[in-house]
């Protein structure tokens, strides 16, 4: 099959970019959207041009390196995967797909359609981790923990940091990222001390970053590869609210 | 503990659109009661004594005050998330196709704000901004006739148009509105959910079609 795409092509940080047409042909159906993009690369090295420079590590929709924002949508057209997880026969023959970069003042763009995500580590090196040693693997069995508790804390853990929440949300805003990571910690008697503390820390970094405010849209669980929950962001209000206006 | 500046923060701004937003929810409920004793078609009759007791009362006076100031904090607050969400991404997409499972009045929420702070300011200027004048600082039963005036504005069909819209845009706004100030406020528990999801969607419907209803009935000479 053959594609017509429209990329964001930026030479670095400074310069200003614009959106080219390349047409890609010999497309296979059952390639996944970077495989192709790994295409266009390919004829563009070997007509000496800048090959498109774009973010990518597993392939397998577990690292949350793949941004990009396609036709319109965070990660493409499917709910509930990564773009290494996007299947070209999800495209019609012939079809103009946009290719864009993340866009939010919070992830700028270094080249093309690669952004610096390193906002998101400066969130997490604010609070989420829990500051003693807990032990061995053998060790998490030593304190109980609430089945019910032990899921919701998984279904937070499975966040992937790919930065898809802040692309689609209308704000920018970062709070279902923020709140994932502050939940998979406070489901957990592990994650207790710090909680309070925890909460206040990682939000005030956000907001720092120049993150966008929520306003409660839903775009961004419609369009999280793994499926991260509104109720996240709720649980992180409560303790961010608890945090600042209950606690001593 | 740590200290955050509350009312900066992203999340504390939240809490303020939320908190003003339930209040501001409770003062509808009141309007709408007091305003459909229009329709006892008693010349007004209850509806003038309800009118003047919340004219007058002061406890109902000193209330205003809060009132007033819950309206200009949910309208600052609003233009300030509007300001900072519209900087947080300088560079827009080319092309977006949002999810369907954002609606469209959740991401226009600015847009319907807008509307309504226009049609706020056309209404107190009908109703309550002279009726305040006239009563001054210290002449509270000097009220004008508010319901006079009412079926005398409400002549007007370009009049009753724009407080259906007013109304159409009350809907839209309160369709997000009532279900985001539970979330903002941390409240979004699976036992309660679904109450709060139906209880919005009913007040959403409820509470404007009631106001609608007022200028429509006194254009088509239903109140007397
Ligand atoms: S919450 Fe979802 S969309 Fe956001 S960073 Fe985590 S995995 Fe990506
Ligand atoms: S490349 Fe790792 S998630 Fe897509």
């Amino acid at each position: 099959m053959k594609v017509n795409l429209k990329v964001w092509r930026q030479k670095n940080n400074k310069a200003q970019g614009a959106l080219k047409d390349y047409a890609v042909d010999g497309v296979n159906p059952d390639m996944s959207f970077l495989e192709m993009i790994d295409v266009l690369n390919e004829q563009l090295i070997s007509k000496n041009e800048e090959p498109v420079a774009f973010d990518h590590d597993c392939r397998e929709g577990i690292c949350g390196m793949c941004s990009m924002y396609i036709n319109g949508r965070a990660h493409g057209p499917l709910h509930g995967t990564t773009t290494c997880q996007l299947y070209m026969r999800h495209f019609k023959d012939g079809e103009t797909i946009y290719v864009e970069p993340w866009r939010s003042k919070a992830f700028p763009v270094v080249k093309d359609l690669t952004v610096d995500r390193s906002a998101f580590d400066r969130i997490i090196a604010a609070g989420g981790y829990v500051g003693v040693n807990t032990g061995q693997a053998q060790d998490a069995n030593t304190i109980p923990v609430e089945k019910e508790n032990a899921e919701k804390a998984m279904d937070a853990a499975a966040c992937i940091g790919c930065g898809a929440c802040v692309a689609a949300c209308p704000n920018s805003s970062a709070m279902l990222f923020v709140s994932a990571k502050i939940s998979h910690l406070a489901l957990f008697p592990q994650g207790q001390p710090e909680r309070k503390r925890r909460a206040i820390n990682m939000v005030d970094q956000m907001d720092e970053e120049g993150f966008g405010n929520c306003t409660n849209i839903g775009a961004c669980e419609a369009e999280c590869p793994k499926e991260i929950k509104l109720t996240n962001i709720a649980r992180m209000n409560r303790d961010y609210l608890t945090a600042t206006l209950i606690e001593e | 503990m740590a200290q955050s500046a509350l009312f900066k923060s992203s999340i504390g701004k939240k809490f303020l659109m939320g908190l003003t937003g339930l209040f501001l929810i409770s003062f509808l409920v009141i309007h709408a009661a007091i305003n459909s004793m229009i329709w006892f078609n008693d010349g007004g009759e209850t509806f003038k004594k309800w009118g003047s007791f919340m004219g007058t009362n002061p406890i109902i006076r000193a209330m205003e005050l809060v009132l007033v100031a819950g309206f200009i904090i949910h309208i600052v607050d609003g233009l300030l998330l509007w300001k900072q969400n519209r900087d947080a991404r300088p560079v827009k997409y080319a092309y977006s196709n949002p999810p369907a499972k954002s609606k469209w009045y959740s991401r226009s929420m600015g847009l319907l704000g807008t509307l309504l702070l226009i049609f706020l300011v056309i209404h107190s200027a009908h109703f309550w901004i002279p009726n305040r004048m006239q009563q001054g600082l210290t002449d509270w039963h000097n009220e004008i006739n508010l319901y006079g005036r009412m079926l005398e504005v409400f002549k007007n069909p370009l009049v009753v148009a724009i407080y259906v819209f007013g109304c159409i845009s009350l809907f839209w706004h309160l369709l997000h509105g009532f279900k985001s100030a539970f979330q903002s406020l941390g409240v979004n528990h699976t036992k309660y959910n679904q109450t709060i999801e139906y209880a919005g969607i009913a007040f959403s419907v409820v509470i404007p079609l009631l106001f609608a209803l007022m200028p429509i009935s006194i254009y088509f000479g239903l109140v007397n």
